[in-house]
């Protein structure tokens, strides 16, 4: 910009000068076009996540506790404090981040392969046609449609100690537990969370992998056919392999969702989440919001981020489909 | 070509279990909801003592559901249409323009999407607040702060969707209508944007029910007047008794539009999904 406009007067007499002129306004429209359409867009993710996280860095810095909330910026400065209380893994503040992120990678594991294998199961089985292919497609997709706090709320009253259906159903019924469990605390809070994380996730995998079979060209599966292939194997060798690309996509979506899921937990279990089910999201959460101490919530956010992009970088680093994602 | 039998059986067992796992929950949300609160607070039963409506009359005393209601349909409503409009010109600009940035920009629109929410909350809430102190825009607390919120929240997915959905549109016809002397804007609404309808329909669903169902920030950033159904639903629960007949009664009143509204535009996410997504 400064250099254009610095040659401009010397070219003023120059013969071209005139033509170049009038060329100008067109120009500068096409070269500032695509800016001025990214704009809004470019405006509101400044406002609404890269400056925010910026200060919740700048605020993993501070000792920012509910006395300065009202003036964040005259909060004292803790240098590393936040940091080495987060991950002081001896002092409790430290030890419950680091129980909380092992049973986040747990929970998010499992959740993430239950998900892909229901979802893809049922893309692959509902592939060709049969009667009530249609009705059984939209009923699938009901779980992922229902706003998450109508479905959580559906799962509590299930979970129930006294009048829900679990404990009907598993020790009335079916005689399984020699008495009715608690699944809202305790140990099998996990699992719990688990039912309703899956529950709620398989049916969006099994859009996409639906998705990603419209693009598997039908000859290739009649070759295979010709050729005295079954229907298993075709799935191994056909659709699995050419599921590929869409699948690395799908499980990183996935991944971040399912870590960073923050709804399911709090409506299932309230401000605080039981130690067997404490997700680094509510933990955080709870750290920041119920004790008061947003330095450090700000911190272990930072870190969680951190971890987040190694993890995401050395993914997409192992998969095709990232190095194309990033070369848009 | 006929599928074997190991097929056809495996193929049953599994979707019929997985029918059941799926219909459950509805089951009971359905069922629940026609019941006198009796059947309700005791042992559960798979089908109710008697079937009344009242759950259905008492929802909207118990709590004003209908402010709630309307404060949800208004901020996912205008999230939804800012979102997809704002999501349309970026996805022209990277799909059709070189330009300097072009992969800065979308390799850091999609790595927000990695971001944890929880990271923003309390930044954001500051920011709104020392916004408001400053020039006096009440974003903290209003429609406007949270519709601010949700549209960037699938604004990412968005944009990323539509860039793959554009780049399958042909680039010979804008182009065509360029050099017949549309200028690119209407080129943009003339001829990209309604070749790529089902791939917009599908942003926008996908914005409108993320705005519905988030739970954080609505909970955070409300008052008591500004209120959305994802914190107003709480208020089934008192301190003595617990209406579940009612919850499940409201949980399927907020459900039924976009559940119905998702069924229907299902099909258009589908294709957008094929064409964007996943390529």
């Amino acid at each position: 910009m400064t250099s254009t406009a610095l040659k401009e007067p010397v070219r003023e007499n120059s013969p071209g000068a005139a033509r170049e002129l009038r060329r100008r306004p067109g120009r500068i429209r096409r070269i500032g076009l695509p800016y001025l359409l990214l704009l809004p867009a470019l405006l509101l993710e400044l406002l609404v996540h890269l400056v925010p996280m910026v200060i919740g860095i700048v605020m993993s810095f501070k000792e920012l506790t509910q006395l300065y909330i009202r003036d964040w910026g005259s909060a004292p400065w803790s240098g590393l404090g936040n940091y080495k209380v987060s991950v002081d893994f001896d002092a409790p503040v430290g030890e419950a981040l680091l129980h909380s992120f092992f049973v986040t990678i747990g929970f998010t594991l499992l959740s993430v392969g239950l998900c892909w294998l229901i979802g893809t199961a049922a893309a692959v089985f509902m592939q060709d046609t049969f009667r009530g292919r249609g009705l059984l497609r939209a009923l699938f997709l009901v779980p992922y449609a229902l706003p998450v706090y109508a479905a959580v709320i559906t799962w509590v009253f299930m979970f129930q100690h006294d009048n829900g259906l679990v404990n009907h159903v598993l020790h009335d019924q079916l005689h399984l537990t020699g008495k009715p469990s608690f699944w809202l605390i305790g140990d099998n809070s996990f699992y719990a969370l688990l039912v309703v994380s899956v529950w709620k996730g398989w049916p969006f995998a099994f859009l996409i992998v639906m998705a990603g079979l419209q693009n598997i060209p039908k000859e290739l599966y009649e070759a295979a056919a010709l050729d005295g292939a079954g229907v298993w194997q075709q799935i191994r060798r056909i659709t699995l392999p050419s599921l590929r690309p869409v699948n690395q996509v799908l499980v990183l979506v996935l991944f971040l969702w399912t870590f960073n899921d923050f709804n399911t937990p709090y409506v299932l279990f309230g401000r605080s989440a039981p130690e067997a089910a404490d997700l680094i999201s509510v933990h955080i959460y709870q750290a920041s919001f119920v004790t008061w101490n947003f330095g450090t919530g700000s911190a272990m956010s930072v870190l969680l981020l951190l971890f987040l992009l190694v993890v995401t970088g050395v993914y997409l680093l192992f998969t095709s489909r990232g190095r194309r994602a990033a070369d848009v | 070509m006929a599928a074997p039998r190991s097929f056809t059986w495996s193929r049953r067992i599994f979707l019929t279990l997985l029918t059941g796992f799926v219909l459950v929950p509805v089951y009971v949300m359905v069922s629940s909801s026609l019941k006198p609160l009796a059947d309700v607070t005791d042992k559960f039963r798979w089908l109710p003592s008697g079937l009344t409506v009242r759950p259905y009359i008492d929802i909207w005393s118990t709590v004003p559901l209908a402010k709630y209601f309307v404060n949800s349909l208004i901020v996912a409503g205008a999230a939804t249409v800012c979102s997809v409009v704002i999501a349309v010109f970026a996805a022209y600009a990277v799909s059709r323009y070189e330009f300097r940035g072009k992969r800065v920009f979308t390799v850091t629109v999609l790595s927000t999407q990695m971001f944890p929410g929880i990271l923003f909350l309390l930044p954001l809430f500051l920011i709104y607040v020392n916004i408001g102190n400053a020039t006096g825009i009440a974003l903290f607390g209003s429609r406007g702060g949270l519709i601010l919120t949700y549209l960037t929240f699938s604004l990412p997915f968005s944009i990323w969707m539509l860039i793959g959905y554009f780049d399958s549109v042909p680039r010979d016809l804008d182009e065509a209508a360029l050099v017949d002397g549309c200028g690119p804007l209407k080129a943009l609404f003339r001829i990209v944007v309604p070749a790529a309808i089902p791939g917009i329909v599908a942003v926008a669903v996908y914005a409108f029910m993320t705005a519905w169902g988030e739970v954080l920030f609505a909970s955070v950033m409300t008052n008591d007047t500004t209120r959305t159904l994802a914190v107003g639903l709480q208020g089934y629960s008192t301190l003595n008794d617990v209406y579940w007949n009612q919850i499940m009664a409201a949980s399927l009143v907020v459900s039924v539009p976009v559940v119905a509204g998702f069924l229907l535009l299902q099909r258009y996410l589908v294709a957008g999904l094929t064409a964007g997504a996943v390529k």
